[in-house]
């Protein structure tokens, strides 16, 4: 499926049609928009400027020559870091004739600095039109490199303008112009910015509402979106995510710093997958669910909020998209191991690994991983050579293998001992993320077994759908689906074996016992993480806290505890669980925002994160958490 | 029974099964060229050379595949249901009526695609009338509705037969007699006044035949839909028509001073014939448009004009059809229209290439050859995107020459080229004939059909396009094996927007029931049309083809506003055709 390409072709032919013009009929466009949509009584030549002052900071000026040496720059740096890059030349095709037919949107998966550079070069060396990406602003400030992005087809755009409504203005109008003209495909990251734990980050929809916009308008006939997953069997950030995750602040971009990143050139990063997916049409998605007669009473060019109708469309097809992004992720062996190890961190004999590893492999198989095991190689070859891939995070000392802990060098306090230690636990659910979407359903449907207290189908039902609610933040459930989501769990798991349906109840069959316990093991420090959050909101958390403060005083509860032995979860430290919990606390109603003066402060409802607290943990029953809310 | 009417010409000339004259056809010779039979047009008893190869080329059909329409079956034909006290009470008022077949069949459709099909395939119809009335002047209708009150019987008006929104299709749920009321004999001039330029006329009159009489007193009204060879000014007020000249003379809405209409409550008219008035809502508007829910219309009071001392053809080629697009936009903002000016794309400009006559010199194919030439090679005109505006300028000599210059002058600015007087002609000679060639393409398992809408400017082009994709898209999906043709144009420019008149036409082999693919595909590009800023219906109305989409179009008040008018002007629904609401 996957076509090896490590070897370069020269001499490519470029066609870059009227990519200049386009930006020409843009600007026009984008100052009519501005000058529209500003009801203050600004003098509409300032509005002109400032809107051209836009243009300039955000647009591309894609140049062959830049292109050309950027592709032979990283040809070279590709082939030091990485053994293989995969590409699924089907793919390839396909979207060859999506392009012909219909604007394209590219939407990748966003793991690492690398995944657009990588976009770009692939699409190049299929001599396909390179894609227009929307880039951080970040990205900017790095000087020589900046430039070079922009001149290799990347557009920039600020963090965050939620007010802004000119630089609104002028950025969707340039999106959408680029998009009616055709000329080449718009890429940008559904999940808005780099995944640190390498888990998909719930889908953002501001861009894909831009550019569904002009099919809903009727200004194209189609826009096609072409989900790609892009999986590296080791990521350049690994230990930069998993410290940024810890609170140490992470290097803001700037050239020096790829230089000095150039260290890693020097290490091996093993293979690179890439898999683009089969396009899909928003007009087949929207059909019967979005009525475009709703565009016919304004003239198009007044920007509108999207209907709610509209709105849930989008947020699905985002949900959709970046599942499609999650099913075509290429699993290595490794990834397996890394899930087993977390369940087992004193450490376990490497023949256990093998076999659970073996067995696991037949789990995910039958749950429909994508995964990338040599078949012809035996089992303990693959375990050994994951594990050399690996040396960084794991060591064999007879015959016993186990997470690396940090550099023993020396004297340590404990607070270092322990962020060293939490360096390679976080390093390593990394790996296990990328297999959560596999087993997300069936591993939550496992919790609400083990937490409801009955079997019955609609108890078990109630309480998993109270996990989807809870963990929405943290995994791809769409909201809405969650029947949906439970069918599906309920079907894999009968499909393994694992559980039984009895006249409305479900039942866990002997040789199912281990499947949900790993499953469990799986969500177990989600659990115990969200309930850490909770206690701190509990025992802890002042009347003044505001948001700023929120994460290192979590941080720092969840160290005291670990350090007096009362907490044996690693992955509480990660801010990233820390702020998806507050968003769930803050989803649920059990926390919400006050502004103070300038500041935010969470005002907490003891009683209701109290009985969360509880439901997660399993002991209240969820019907009781529901109504505790309401 | 008595009264049996036979001595009706109109129907003795005209194809009951197809479009227009008996005598008038497309059809493939022996020698496998295309020729049109009969005498009343320009193009009749020519030889087509190039419409094989279009014909063959365009929709992968075969000349040689032929497949005639058999003749018509009375015995298929569903009883008469008459009502016998209603007969009686209408014989003695010796207004004439008929109950024979043809005279029912005739009067049961239009010509919606599923009915000329139906009658070619001579499966007929679940539901036609049950009798025929031929009222003579307004009393007679007055007689009419009365008694069907009385005898609680269905009135469905005739007009000209030309429908094309299934609105003469009987319902098949009526139960009662249904009585084809048919104004064909009310087609009189009552007077002309030419102080105020008016004429009351009776509603029954067909278009041309209102123009031939008003030309002899040196009048027109200037109103030319592209049925007018056949349909009734009852027929026009009815569906809100448009003619082709509406930029001089206006819609029928503009044309229309006074109505008198027949209704179940009685009769309708204002008290006087002021040019304009503020008096509430007009209730003019309840009727144009009403598509004979309400009553009959019996008389109008129409405006008549001068015959125009001038008249002069045009022709524009564009390299394609944005900047014709453009043009028009142009033209309908500077107000400056010509009488008619109509956008033709690529496709219908290569088909009507097709339907050029054999020349008759070798000079005149030599300069056609120089003109082509120059165009492609020499002006760089790509022969797949070009499109062609024909103009129709009309007034005193001086004007129209200037007026002329003036349209030209936008055109080249949009790159436009004059292409001359004769094509200019031709476009509007084949707006009558365009309609015949549906008959030949089903001889050869085509099937044709038109639909229109009008659109703001800003979105004409997009939506032509996405129309056209939607289309083909959508035979693609459902087993049409060969690529339908997608046609539009530009027909009628508004200050604010434009009418545009699609063409579609498959080749149906292959197909299990090709009419119910072709109304899906029909359904489906619709629902494009309005998902992309088009209204319901241009002129051709709504009937019972497009009355799914009514509420969505015009609110539920909006309909629930109709609906209260017809209660109270009609509450036992003698006027039962069940279009529009």
């Amino acid at each position: 499926m996957f076509s090896d390409f490590s070897s370069w072709a020269v001499g490519k032919c470029w066609i870059l049609s009227g990519t200049e013009t386009g930006c020409h009929a843009c600007r026009s466009r984008a100052f009519q928009t501005c000058s529209v949509s500003q009801e203050s009584g600004e003098a509409p030549d300032i509005i002109h400027e400032e809107a051209s002052v836009i243009l300039e900071e955000m647009a591309h000026r894609l140049k062959i020559s830049t292109v050309r040496f950027f592709a032979f720059t990283l040809t070279k740096a590709f082939k030091t870091l990485f053994q293989h890059i995969c590409v699924n030349e089907e793919g390839i095709h396909r979207l060859q004739q999506a392009i012909q037919e219909h604007p394209v949107v590219l939407l990748p998966s966003h793991r690492s600095y690398m995944d657009f550079l990588l976009m770009s070069y692939i699409l190049y060396t299929y001599d396909l039109a390179l894609p227009v990406i929307a880039a951080g602003m970040d990205f900017m400030g790095m000087k020589f490199i900046g430039e070079m992005l922009r001149m290799s087809g990347a557009f920039f755009i600020r963090r965050s303008f939620g007010g802004d409504k000119l630089y609104w203005a002028v950025f969707s109008e340039y999106v959408k112009t680029m998009l009616r003209n055709g000329f080449a495909p718009i890429e940008f990251f559904l999940e808005g910015t780099r995944s640190r734990t390498c888990k998909s980050l719930t889908p953002k929809i501001g861009l894909l509402n831009i550019v569904m916009e002009p099919f809903f308008k009727g200004e194209v006939f189609d826009v096609h979106l072409v989900p790609i997953s892009i999986s590296y069997e080791r990521i350049l950030e690994e230990s930069l995510y998993a410290r940024e995750l810890l609170g140490v602040p992470k290097p803001k971009e700037s050239t020096s710093g790829l230089l000095k990143a150039r260290r890693i050139l020097s290490e091996n990063y093993g293979s690179i997958h890439v898999y683009f997916g089969q396009p899909v049409s928003i007009r087949s998605l929207a059909q019967d669910k979005v009525n475009r007669c709703k565009y016919n009473l304004v003239p198009r060019h007044i920007p509108r909020k999207p209907t709610k109708e509209t709105q849930s469309f989008v947020t699905d097809t985002a949900y959709r998209i970046v599942r499609l992004q999650e099913d075509s992720m290429v699993l290595k062996p490794w990834v397996l191991m890394a899930s087993i190890l977390l369940q087992n961190l004193e450490g376990l004999e490497l023949s256990l690994l093998t076999e659970q590893t073996l067995w696991l492999r037949g789990l995910a198989q039958s749950c429909g991983a994508f995964l990338d095991w040599p078949d012809h190689t035996p089992s303990a070859k693959v375990v050994s050579s994951s594990l050399a891939l690996h040396r960084g995070l794991v060591c064999v000392s007879g015959g016993r293998v186990s997470l690396v802990l940090g550099e023993p060098q020396g004297l340590v306090t404990p607070e270092e001992a322990l962020f060293n230690r939490a360096v390679s636990v976080l390093s390593c659910a990394s790996y296990r993320n990328q297999i959560l979407h596999v087993f997300i359903r069936p591993a939550i449907l496992a919790v609400a077994i083990h937490n409801a207290a009955s079997s019955k189908k609609d108890e078990v039902f109630n309480c998993f759908s109270f996990l989807c609610k809870m963990f929405s933040d943290e995994f791809i459930l769409c909201p809405g689906d969650t029947v949906q989501d439970f069918e599906e769990a309920c079907y894999l798991l009968v499909k393994s074996g694992s559980v039984q349906t009895l006249q409305q109840n479900i039942v866990v069959t002997d040789r199912g016992q281990s499947t949900l316990s790993f499953l469990n093991g799986l969500l177990e420090s989600f659990l115990q993480g969200y309930q850490v959050v909770c206690q701190y909101f509990c025992e802890e958390a002042c009347d003044s806290l505001t948001e700023k403060q929120y994460i290192p005083a979590v941080r720092s509860f969840a160290v005291k505890l670990i350090l007096a032995g009362n907490l044996r979860c690693y992955e509480v430290l990660s801010s990233d669980m820390q702020k998806n919990a507050l968003a769930a606390l803050l989803r649920l109603g059990a926390v919400s925002k006050v502004k103070v003066a300038d500041q935010v402060t969470l005002k907490v409802n003891k009683l209701a994160v109290n009985s969360l607290e509880d439901t997660l943990g399993g002991r209240l029953p969820t019907q009781k958490a529901v109504l505790a809310r309401l | 029974m008595s009264a049996t009417v036979h001595c009706f010409p109109r129907q003795e000339i005209m194809k009951w099964n197809g479009w227009g004259y008996s005598d008038s056809k497309f059809l493939f010779n022996k020698k496998g060229q295309a020729e049109f039979t009969g005498k009343r047009y320009r193009l009749s008893g020519m030889i087509l050379p190039s419409l094989q190869d279009w014909f063959e080329n365009t929709f992968g059909a075969s000349v040689k595949q032929h497949k005639s329409p058999p003749s018509l079956n009375a015995g298929a034909l569903p009883p008469a249901n008459l009502n016998e006290a209603f007969l009686q009470d209408l014989t003695a008022t010796g207004i004439p009526f008929s109950h024979e077949a043809d005279d029912r069949v005739f009067r049961a459709h239009g010509h919606c695609l599923h009915e000329i099909f139906a009658l070619r395939e001579g499966r007929g119809f679940q539901r036609v009338p049950d009798m025929v009335t031929w009222p003579n002047c307004h009393n007679d209708v007055v007689k009419i509705v009365e008694l069907a009150c009385k005898h609680n019987v269905c009135v469905i008006p005739y007009g000209g037969g030309t429908s094309v929104t299934g609105a003469l299709e009987c319902p098949p749920e009526e139960m009662r007699c249904i009585v084809s009321l048919d104004t064909s004999q009310m087609n009189r001039i009552l007077w002309i006044d030419e102080k105020n330029l008016v004429a009351r006329i009776e509603a029954g009159i067909i278009g041309q035949d209102l123009e031939r009489l008003l030309n002899e007193g040196g009048y027109c009204t200037g109103h030319e839909p592209d049925s007018m060879e056949f349909s009734s000014l009852g027929g026009w007020v009815a569906t809100r028509a448009s003619g082709m000249k509406k930029n001089v003379y206006g819609n029928i809405e503009d044309l229309v001073v006074h109505i008198k209409v027949v209704t179940p409550r009685g009769v309708m008219e204002k008290s006087c014939q002021g040019p304009r008035m503020s008096t509430g809502p007009d209730v003019h508007h309840f009727i144009l448009g009403s598509e004979g829910t309400l009553g009959v219309v019996t008389e109008v009071t129409m405006k008549i004009r001068p015959i125009p001392e001038y008249r002069k053809y045009g022709s524009v080629v564009f390299p394609n059809f944005e900047a014709g697009v453009a043009c028009l936009r142009e033209v309908a903002k500077q107000r400056c229209a010509p009488a008619s000016i109509r956008l033709m794309d690529n496709e219908q400009f290569q088909f009507g290439h097709a339907l050029k006559p054999q020349v008759s010199s070798i000079f005149t194919s030599f300069v056609e050859g120089l003109k082509k030439f120059y165009i492609t090679k020499f002006k760089g005109f790509d022969p797949h995107q070009l499109c062609v505006a024909t103009l129709l300028f009309e007034g005193d000599r001086e004007r129209v020459l200037q007026h002329e210059k003036q349209v030209y002058d936008i055109a080249a600015k949009f790159g436009g080229l004059a292409a001359g007087e004769d094509n200019g002609q031709r476009g509007y000679i084949l707006t009558f004939v365009i309609a015949y060639l549906r008959d030949l393409g089903l001889d050869y398992y085509v099937v044709a059909e038109s639909f229109e809408t009008s659109v703001p400017w800003d979105r004409v082009l997009d939506l032509c396009r996405n129309v056209k994709e939607r289309i083909i898209r959508e035979c693609k999906e459902r087993g049409v094996q060969f690529q339908p043709l997608t046609s539009c144009r530009v027909t009628q420019t508004y200050d604010a927007g434009a009418c545009v008149y699609f063409y579609f036409a498959f080749n149906y082999r292959g197909l299990a029931d090709p009419v119910h693919t072709y109304e899906q595909v029909e359904h489906a590009a619709r629902d494009e049309i309005l998902a992309n800023g088009g209204s319901l219906s241009h002129h051709h109305g709504v009937g019972k083809l497009r009355k799914e989409w009514m509420k969505e179009s015009i609110s539920d008040v909006g309909l629930g506003m109709l609906r209260s008018v017809k209660e109270y002007v009609d509450p036992d629904n003698i006027f039962g055709n069940r279009n529009l609401l």
